[in-house]
């Protein structure tokens, strides 16, 4: 058995909404592989479905090669979860809510209060150990979220979005963590709608949007797709009516107006940018912005949706 | 650590509960507001009754055991459901190797200890205060641990609507467990309840958990001993069962 999660056909409907549509897809032992899709696409139920919270209308999951319905308490024994916005017990203390986790996951005294007093540390929390959450910033709580899924030294670690909202120093402590994790073979599933994070981190990355799996690719080759997509949004001090006449700019592949912008895509945004300034100049216009734009989210989805059709095409 | 053959995997589930118990009990129950709260609500509602009337306290003290019982044991476990689903603490809970059974039998657990050290207390007073007598020890035992299990159970299946709003709950709680109390014979012994009264009073179990502390502290009651037992065990049966079977359906709905 090499795969850490195999996941077929699987559905949640909620009512009308189809939250998750017929998903099919591997993650390998020791992989850390990314989940990334816009609000709404379905990624919390997906892993809500992996962890054993919610049951899918259809589909089957294999955790570790265990069959997550069959055997639920096998399965949960061997993962790490942190939800989306979970919390710790706000009337226990960090030092509670990690014994709390650890006898539930069956780790013994001595070991769980041992592990404890490691990822107290390694999360910076051993000076608030004795005190109840209550009172913990967001960015605490978070570690400490994460702290409690590690308690047991789980082989496969979820994370639902788990650096939304932390400040850039704790979003890199926990990246950091994660992929330390990583190297010392935990399996991760890293859901998250920030590209650069699953660009930076993942292995392997599946892209979901609307229940449905759009790519499923390294980042590399991902990203490949992503290069044409960056842009130079532009804004002159006086309208261009005629679009025409910026057909003379090279390396375009498609121009947008926007508002009082225009936005020209292109792989080369660098050069437009230079070219543009040109034409400027030639037509005695005045630049009031002039912006290189990376691709956006957005953009890969348009991409990788609407345009599908074409580029098999091509 | 596979956790394949069966007997293993009750005893996994078994310390999952009562890991879960202890959060209850630090979380709900070992509070001071609580723990008093707990023993002068049923005194103050008693107090209601028997002031200014011509009564022993020694009649009154089997119904003020019952009475106390019943509203410890059940207290706390309608609001844990919806408190947790609220502080989103549950989905954590729900995560780990503890079945759902697991937890819920956790929660009546704490409640059942929280009800039966409770109701220690009117009992002291009884004894030591108006000396009441204990005639039948053993009995008083069973009633307490019965009684406070079954009660807890109750709590534990008006937690079960899939809200996050502890105080709907507590409403609904509060509608079942109030009009209990009247029907029950705890301030009127059944036998001199009339006959609509002694019709109605075979359907809460409260009747039968005070009808066995009279048994233990006066050495009457109303319905046989064994009765009483088996309908208590009856109503802690069917308490668990559509409890869990209820919680079960509705976990899902609280994410
Ligand atoms: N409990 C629920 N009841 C009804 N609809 C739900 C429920 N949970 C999710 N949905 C719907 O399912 C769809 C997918 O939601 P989901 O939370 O999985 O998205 P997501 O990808 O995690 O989004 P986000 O990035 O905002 O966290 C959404 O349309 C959402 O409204
Ligand atoms: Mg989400």
């Amino acid at each position: 058995m090499e795969n850490a999660i195999e996941v077929s056909s699987l559905s949640k409907y909620f009512g009308e909404i189809r939250a998750v549509d017929g998903i099919s897809f591997q993650v390998k032992k020791s992989e850390l592989f990314g989940f990334l899709g816009p609000n709404g696409a379905g990624k919390t139920t997906t892993q809500r479905m992996l962890t054993g919270i919610l049951k899918p209308n259809s589909g089957t999951i294999h955790i570790m090669g265990f069959d997550l319905f069959k055997h639920p308490s096998d399965a949960k024994m061997l993962m790490g979860v942190v939800p989306e916005m979970a919390n710790p017990y706000i009337d226990l203390s960090a030092w509670d809510n990690l014994m709390l986790m650890g006898e539930l996951y069956g780790v013994p005294k001595r070991k769980r209060k041992q592990k404890a007093m490691e990822l107290l540390e390694i999360f910076s929390l051993q000076d608030r150990k004795n005190q109840k959450t209550k009172g913990f910033s967001k960015g605490m709580k978070q570690r400490l979220i994460l702290a409690m899924a590690l308690i047991h030294e789980p082989e496969l670690l979820f994370l639902d979005e788990p650096t939304s909202g932390l400040d850039v120093q704790s979003a890199r402590l926990i990246r950091n963590l994660v992929r330390e994790l990583n190297s010392n073979d935990t399996t991760v599933f890293l859901t998250t709608h920030n590209i650069e994070e699953a660009n930076q981190m993942c292995a392997r990355v599946a892209i979901i949007n609307s229940g449905k799996i759009a790519a499923i690719d390294r980042p590399e080759n991902l990203r490949n797709t992503i290069q044409s997509l960056q842009s130079v949004e532009v804004t002159f001090a006086k309208a261009i009516n005629d679009l025409e006449s910026l057909q003379t700019i090279e390396n375009v592949s498609e121009i947008r107006k926007e508002g009082d912008k225009l936005r020209l895509y292109t792989d080369k945004p660098g050069d437009v940018a230079c070219q543009l300034v040109e034409y400027a100049k030639a037509h005695e216009l005045q630049v009031l912005s002039l912006n290189t734009l990376g691709p956006s989210l957005e953009d890969v989805f348009v991409h990788l949706t609407d345009t599908k059709g074409e580029q098999n095409a091509s | 650590m596979q956790v394949s053959n069966f007997p293993l995997r009750m005893k996994m589930q078994f310390r999952c509960s009562f890991t879960i118990a202890k959060k209850d009990a630090k979380i709900y129950y070992l509070k001071a507001p609580v723990l008093i709260f707990g023993i002068l609500f049923p005194l103050c509602l008693f107090l209601a009754f028997a002031i200014g009337r011509d009564i022993s306290p020694n009649i009154l003290l089997p119904g003020l055991v019952g009475m106390t019982l019943f509203f410890t044991a059940s207290s706390a476990n309608p609001i844990v459901a919806p408190w947790e689903t609220r502080m989103r603490t549950l989905e954590r809970l729900v995560s780990t190797p503890a079945s759902i059974s697991a937890i819920i039998f956790g929660d009546i657990f704490a409640g059942f200890l929280y009800g039966a050290v409770i109701s220690i207390v009117p009992l002291l007073i009884g004894i030591f205060a108006f000396g009441s007598d204990v005639v039948k020890p053993y009995l008083l035992a069973i009633d307490i641990v019965l009684s406070a299990f079954c009660f807890s159970a109750l709590g534990s299946l008006l937690s079960s609507p899939p809200t996050d709003n502890p105080s709907n709950v507590m409403m609904l709680s509060n509608l079942v467990r109030l009009p209990l109390i009247f029907i029950s014979g705890v301030f009127i012994p059944i036998k001199k309840m009339p006959a609509w009264g002694k019709a109605i009073a075979p359907i809460s179990p409260l009747t039968y958990a005070s009808d066995l502390a009279r048994y233990a502290l006066l050495d009457k009651g109303y319905y046989p001993i064994p009765l009483d037992i088996v309908m208590i065990l009856v109503f802690t049966l069917a308490f668990v069962i559509i409890g869990i079977t209820i919680h079960q359906r509705s976990m899902p709905k609280r994410f």
